[in-house]
């Protein structure tokens, strides 16, 4: 705030400085100071009620329904909402404690409560999602209670299925009778709660999340990296070039920007697969013989291809607009007290191009750490990333929570990202146009 | 004049009235909802004056989970999956509906014996059965053409891509079927770690030749570019494919994966009363019979086989594009929602873990 350009800042200060000679007022006679302040309070407060649509707007359809949605992530109460008996239960007796006859007494009674407002699905899901197998167990055994059920209930559940008695269900249970939960988070990270509360990893065919998550931070590295190496030439081009040429070309960048995204994702399938365009023509100019056709879509390649594409214009924008304020003259400079073409670039020119580059960057990195439609259609298997995870937790299996922990993580690392982005190029750098 | 004036308030307001009786129903879109418009909500509006608003959805089980959890319905009459309508009614977002209500069949049988198994659940009414299926390409194979699901495995004889939906729920069973385990055991082999371990071994085998599909249209689109030469979908899709546009695909039926699409009624819903009018009306025997006309999907009700006739075409006999033909039935895996329930968040992720894996 305080800025010594600032010429009321420095009025400010001497007036405040120096207040026993009172001689600076305002035209009212109050002291100048207190009169700045309330002005400049009075702009701030107008300057306020101005953003104030837009801050509600923001408020009320994205932090809000985000930070609903991410309450998830840790807050599951479908267990401990409808079976609150023995949730009681578990809060009193600390872990190890063996199940007493109250404690199946409990249990039954939720059970039949619970079968009874039909609410057991939601129970049985959220057991299902750390003991597999076990929702039918909740339900199955929900409609036979609720035709009734003698004590002693241990014996009776038992009969039913002999499930019931098995510790790891019993752990569950008391993990899921708090609604505050870890665990989505641990599953988002391949881990797991063993039988005795303590962590472990879950075995190696059901690892899936942590490789995709470093698949999805690599490849969009390597996207944005892509983007820039092709992105450069094309911006500086743009930026050099007189007008009426520069302004046409820029048409061919922004056609494809303003293109569906479905649309050029589909175009990018009639291109590359096997039977397309591209194949058609190496193997009609000899180059590759008609069973050796390439796989560039559905795998790796595909998403790769598919997503500099649609994301160079993320780069080429930021870093034009940068390049177009760039003098040419201290290019001109360099070159006439010596240095070759070469050294006059990279010394001079690129360092200019900085803050362009650290903006477009920053903006198809970000971008390409969310995109799933792409991947979705063409990535085949090993072009998938997380947000494809995210999207089918949504989707299919209806695990929201599971959905908002992956969603948390991807949005935390970003964060920390951007955060080292900051220490690192300095957010100050960064211009977008 | 006063006299007018009332009388035509009043028929104002009986127009007003009827005009305001709406239904929402929510489908899969595509051909599918054609044949729902065609066969149900035509027939329905001119009969009660209702006016049914179709709303396409990938699969509305999505936002009708959505709806429930925002405590706003805006849906009165969903279709889904049955595994679907199951959990949604355990998890009580679903009216119950009393198969004594529903219209009994033309002979007298009433609705709870006419049904076909599985087609009448607590919450849910099936509306049809239809089946995944494998589909090639006859113009890709000169010689012998593939007739089973092993061949399906078998990329030597049959050499070319194959497309498969990418979720573990029809792949697994197919893959076992391929290896020789008969249709009525195959749950409990995927119940089993051996079981599953089988069936992962078996898709190991064409791992690197299939072409992941996860949207409806995706396999006969594959099939049509020649990216691969045999795929699984969807039968009404293909039997589209092939009558319609006349693609030279072929359809082989063993070892189809038999699902229901069922309408459900949320708790709440706006309409609820139309909503029952129009579940009542979709599901009788003529209107399961004429859908038919326009897709190739097994009625749910026995008494509808009857009255399945030609296609709208004029000259296709829908008898044999049928899932439901008994000959088809015999080596068909019915969808298991109980199972699919328990297992289906296990087997994802270990199918998922298999993909990613090179």
């Amino acid at each position: 705030m305080a800025n010594a350009l600032d010429p009321h800042a420095a009025i400010a200060t001497t007036a405040s400085g120096a207040p026993d000679r009172g001689s600076l007022t305002a035209a009212d006679g109050k002291p100048l100071a207190r009169a700045l302040a309330r002005s400049q309070q009075r702009a701030r407060r107008r300057a306020f009620l101005l953003v104030l649509p837009l801050l509600a707007f923001i408020l009320i359809t994205f932090v809000i329904p985000i930070g609903q949605m991410l309450q998830r992530s840790f807050y599951n109460d479908g267990f401990s909402a409808n079976m609150p008996q023995i949730s009681a239960w578990f809060a009193e007796n600390p872990r190890g404690t063996e199940p007493d006859e109250a404690a199946w007494a409990a249990l039954a009674a939720d059970l039949s409560a619970s079968a009874e407002e039909r609410s057991i699905g939601v129970v049985g899901t959220r057991i299902n999602y750390d003991v597999p197998g076990t929702r039918s167990l909740f339900t199955s055994t929900g409609r036979q209670v609720r035709r009734g059920i003698e004590p002693p209930y241990r014996e009776a559940l038992v009969e039913i299925d002999e499930d019931w008695a098995s510790p790891r269900l019993w752990s569950a249970m008391r993990n899921a009778a708090t609604p505050l939960t870890g665990n989505f988070y641990l599953a988002a990270v391949d881990r797991t709660r063993a039988d005795d509360g303590s962590i472990r990893q879950v075995e190696e065919r059901q690892q899936v999340y942590v490789m995709l998550f470093m698949r999805t931070f690599w490849l969009s590295l390597l996207i944005t990296a892509l983007t820039f190496v092709l992105g450069f030439p094309i911006a500086h081009l743009l930026a050099t070039l007189p007008m009426r040429k520069s302004n046409l070309l820029m048409i061919l960048v922004l056609l494809p920007f303003w293109t569906s995204l479905l649309v050029r994702t589909t175009s990018w399938m009639v291109l590359l697969q096997q039977q397309g365009v591209i194949n058609d023509i190496l193997v009609w100019m000899g180059a590759i013989g008609s069973d050796g056709r390439l796989q560039m879509i559905y795998n790796q390649t595909g998403t790769i291809i598919a997503m500099t594409h649609i994301l160079l214009p993320f780069m080429i924008l930021p870093l034009y607009s940068v390049m177009r304020t760039i003098n040419p003259s201290y290019v001109r400079a360099a070159r006439s007290l010596g240095a070759t073409s070469w050294t006059a670039f990279r010394r001079i020119y690129f360092p200019q191009t900085l803050p362009g580059l650290g903006a477009g960057a920053l903006l198809v990195f970000i971008l390409a750490v969310g995109y799933y439609i792409t991947p979705a259609l063409v990535g085949g298997s090993s072009g998938q990333l997380i947000s494809n995870m995210i999207a089918m937790h949504m989707t299919d299996t209806l695990n929201w929570s599971m959905a908002a922990a992956l969603a948390a993580l991807l949005l935390g690392s970003v964060l920390i990202l951007y955060w080292l982005y900051d220490r690192l190029v300095g957010i100050d750098n960064l211009k977008l146009g | 004049m006063k006299n007018t004036l009332i009388l035509s308030t009043a028929l104002a307001g009986m127009a007003f009235g009827a005009a305001a009786q709406e239904v929402n129903v929510v489908s899969w879109g595509g051909a599918y909802e054609m044949s729902q418009v065609e066969a149900y909500n035509k027939p329905f509006a001119e009969q009660t004056g209702i006016k049914v608003n179709m709303i396409a959805a990938d699969n509305p089980a999505t936002p009708l989970k959505a709806q429930v959890e925002a405590r706003n319905i805006t849906g009165d009459v969903f279709d889904v999956e049955v595994s679907d309508a199951i959990r949604l009614c355990d998890e009580g977002a679903l009216v119950e509906i009393d198969p004594a209500m529903l219209p009994a069949a033309p002979d007298g049988t009433p609705a709870a014996e006419d049904f076909l198994d599985g087609a009448l659940l607590d919450c849910a009414v099936a509306n049809i059965f239809w089946g995944t299926v494998i589909a090639f390409d006859k113009t890709k194979f000169e010689g012998e053409a593939p007739s089973t699901a092993a061949d399906f495995f078998d990329l030597e004889k049959f050499p070319g891509k194959r497309g498969l939906p990418k979720n573990p729920k029809r792949t697994l069973y197919l893959a076992l079927i391929a290896d020789g385990v008969p249709a009525d055991q195959i749950y409990d082999k995927l119940g089993s770690e051996e079981g599953v371990e089988q069936a992962f071994a078996k898709l190991d085998t064409i791992k690197n030749d299939v072409v992941w599909w996860e949207a409806g249209a995706q396999p006969v689109q594959l099939l049509a570019d020649g990216e691969v030469t045999m795929a699984t979908g969807y039968n009404g899709r293909f039997f589209d494919a092939m009558v319609a546009e006349g693609k030279p695909f072929e359809i082989i039926w063993e070892g189809q994966y038999m699902d229901l699409d069922m309408f459900v009624i949320p708790k709440d819903s706006p309409n609820p009363e139309e909503a029952i009018e129009y579940l009542k009306f979709a599901t009788d025997t003529q209107r399961l019979a004429d859908q038919a006309k326009y897709i190739a999907y097994g009625p749910a009700r026995k008494s509808s086989a009857a009255l399945v006739g030609m296609y709208q075409d004029g000259k296709t006999e829908m008898a044999p594009h049928m899932p439901t033909n008994p000959e088809y039935m015999t080596t068909a895996v019915m969808d298991d929602p109980e199972f699919w329930a328990d297992h289906d968040a296990e087997l994802t992720e270990r199918f998922n873990s298999w993909l990613a894996g090179s």
